[in-house]
């Protein structure tokens, strides 16, 4: 069985009816953080990850990055996000699972609504 | 947890705290053998010895926001229960290798789950650590670099680009699983 190359991504990518880029450059105007820790991972990180990157693919926005880092602290209170707009204070998202992070993407990333029902606190 | 590939995305998410650069992840199943191991390997500042030589010790953290921790303890612990056993090997300046051992057929032996998302996600989420992943079944293998993606032209921050990846995985993780006969492990489960 061999390696995973970039022609099989090309191929991959033929295949697949959406075009995506394979280069780009561009500032980042909103920051989303996916936070790691072990309850959070536990708790199902890896699967709001995954809607954000779906959410991601199908907005196709340049200006927006989704990045991961390590546990918050707050256990109880996992999955975190955290969503940072350029020149706006950073909203923490509590319990988040797929439905809540579609949400949370199309209404305040794409929209600028925060939704402060799911929010946890301003940092 | 759930499936064994939470668990890497766990031990990884350590090297990745401790500050690695480039993460090795391993996966070997011998069906003759009866065993599956696992097995991550970062290029970090080494894990602490005491940890090292105690990893299933939760009171030994590094962390400050909270008093435990957790990865490496729940991890021994569910080799443990399947006839295995966590291993941690350390050198300071080095790196950090960590491998769990598990008896592949063991009732308790969590599935692997979904290997690709878990890859997807930590490529998507850390721009700038290169992770190898190689994964043998029996004689079989499979492996990616997204060091060697990327200098063949793949922007590995474009999410679009990194679902091609991950697809690429599950088929063939799933081309492997059916050459060894079984239709098991590397597809998502539902996860309820
Ligand atoms: N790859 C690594 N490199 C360096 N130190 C590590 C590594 N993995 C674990 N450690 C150390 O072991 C401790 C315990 O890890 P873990 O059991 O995953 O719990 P936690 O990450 O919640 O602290 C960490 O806090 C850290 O000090
Ligand atoms: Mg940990």
């Amino acid at each position: 069985m061999p390696k995973l190359t970039i022609d099989d991504l090309k191929r991959i990518k033929e295949e697949t009816t959406k075009a995506t880029a394979l280069r780009h450059d561009g500032e980042v105007r909103i920051k989303i953080t996916v936070h790691m820790g072990t309850c959070g991972i536990a708790a199902g990180a890896r699967e709001v990850m995954k809607s954000l990157m779906a959410e991601m693919a199908e907005a196709d926005r340049q200006d927006i990055r989704v990045v991961t880092s390590g546990c918050m602290g707050m256990c109880s209170s996992e999955p975190n996000i955290t969503v940072e707009v350029i020149d706006s204070e950073p909203i923490v998202y509590q319990h988040m699972d797929a439905n809540r992070t579609r949400q949370v993407f199309r209404r305040h990333v794409l929209q600028g609504e925060v939704q402060t029902d799911f929010a946890l606190a301003k940092l | 947890m759930r499936e064994l590939s939470l668990h890497i995305l766990d031990v990884v998410e350590n090297g990745i705290t401790a500050g690695a650069g480039r993460i090795e992840i391993r996966v070997e199943e011998s069906l003759a053998a009866d065993r599956l191991k696992l097995t991550v390997r970062d290029d970090g500042p080494g894990m602490p010895p005491e940890k090292a030589s105690n990893p299933e010790d939760p009171f030994i953290t590094s962390r400050t926001t909270r008093r435990v921790g957790l990865g490496l303890s729940l991890l021994a612990a569910a080799a443990r229960r399947c006839e295995g056993d966590l291993t941690v090997a350390a050198e300071p300046g080095r790196g950090t290798e960590v491998a769990a051992v598990f008896r592949h057929s063991h009732i308790d032996r969590a599935p692997l789950g979904d290997v690709a998302a878990t890859l997807a996600m930590l490529i998507i989420g850390n721009p700038h650590i290169d992770f190898a992943y190689s994964h043998t079944v029996d004689g079989d293998e499979f492996s990616l670099d997204t060091r060697e993606l990327s200098e063949g032209g793949a922007d590995l921050s474009d999410p679009g680009t990194v679902r091609l990846v991950e697809q690429g995985i599950r088929e063939a993780l799933a081309t492997m699983n059916r050459n060894s006969g079984r239709e098991e492990t590397s597809h998502a489960q539902a996860d309820h």
